[in-house]
């Protein structure tokens, strides 16, 4: 397989996440969004990890940091819904231009 | 540039993925995002399947798929979030695309005169031989993410406590006030959806619990 496909699949998932971090105003969508950068990350881990087994890493080390990085994300997603319930509960929103308490 | 079968599959994946990754971030429905999200994480699924990691895909199909869409889609409910096509963009959504788009350019500049002819031998990687040195060569990091996971969902449950914070302030100027029951507006209907009445009148047509006129 060319290296530029999965590459260029992570890119367009990581550049999509860009902008949903940017745009919308939703916190769980910005989580979302985050959630797809970090999938985009691990994409690249995996491909650059099959680009160095064929080159003689005994190791896998792209596969097991992407294992890593999934384990990670996991943990992110459920602090991550913590703190915006506990910003729901304090503010009765989730728009995240509401989460200015620590704002000046 | 002659293309093998696992290019045809990878070309597809990223259609679907990214298409779907694209409704994610511009789709109204916040819940619709979720969901297009589960294809988004399928595809990333596929794309390690064809890069020959088969435990990681499986892994990504069960923890992100699975899990945490299903912690996305309560933390939704929890929330209360607007289930109408109600879209809220900051207001400098132009800028937002204009940084993706330049991102996304210079990434693909990059990707292509790195590796534009680079071609990666896929060799399935056996689960096994994973397992072999993850739990030998990798053994410290792995025990280092075992603390860390412990660590994260005991911080989460302490976080999303009851008895944390103080509640919405009345006094602030952006208080909603989601106890208050909003006026009943022209045409509304007063029975309960779906109930019976003799002669029709009152109840509800469609599920909008608006009667028609």
């Amino acid at each position: 397989m060319l290296a530029v496909f999965p590459l260029a699949f992570s890119a367009l998932l990581f550049c999509l996440g860009v902008y949903g971090v940017l745009a919308r105003r939703n916190a769980v969508l910005v989580l979302m969004s985050v959630e797809m950068m970090l999938s985009a990350v691990t994409v690249n881990l995996v491909a650059f990890g099959a680009f160095g087994a064929a080159n003689g890493d005994v190791l896998l080390t792209g596969q097991v940091f992407a294992l890593l990085v999934l384990a990670v994300g996991a943990a992110e997603v459920g602090i991550g819904l913590a703190i915006i319930l506990l910003l729901y509960r304090n503010r009765a929103s989730v728009n995240i231009d509401d989460a200015d308490l620590m704002r000046y | 540039m002659d293309l093998q079968l696992a290019d045809f599959w990878m070309l597809g994946i990223f259609i679907l993925a990214g298409a779907a990754g694209l409704l994610v971030v511009t789709s109204k429905n916040v819940v619709h995002s979720a969901l297009y999200l589960v294809v988004t994480l399928l595809g990333v699924a596929g794309v390690f399947l064809l890069l020959g990691a088969e435990f990681l895909a499986w892994t990504q199909v069960l923890v992100y798929a699975g899990a945490v869409i299903v912690l996305i889609l309560f933390g939704l409910m929890l929330t209360r979030a607007p289930i109408g096509p109600i879209r809220e963009d900051t207001e400098n959504s132009r800028l937002a695309f204009g940084v993706a788009a330049a991102l996304f350019g210079f990434l693909m500049v990059v990707i292509i005169a790195g590796f534009g002819d680079t071609r990666l031998d896929l060799v399935p990687t056996l689960t096994v031989d994973l397992a072999a040195v993850l739990y030998v060569e990798w053994a410290f990091p792995l025990l280092a993410l075992g603390f860390l996971l412990t660590v994260a969902l005991v911080g989460a449950v302490i976080i999303a406590r009851a008895d944390v914070g103080e509640g919405p302030d009345p006094t602030d100027d952006d208080y909603i006030d989601r106890t208050e029951v909003p006026a009943a507006r022209e045409g509304d209907s007063t029975a309960e959806p779906g109930a019976w009445s003799p002669d029709g009148a009152g109840a509800p047509v469609g599920i909008s619990g608006k009667a028609e006129a």
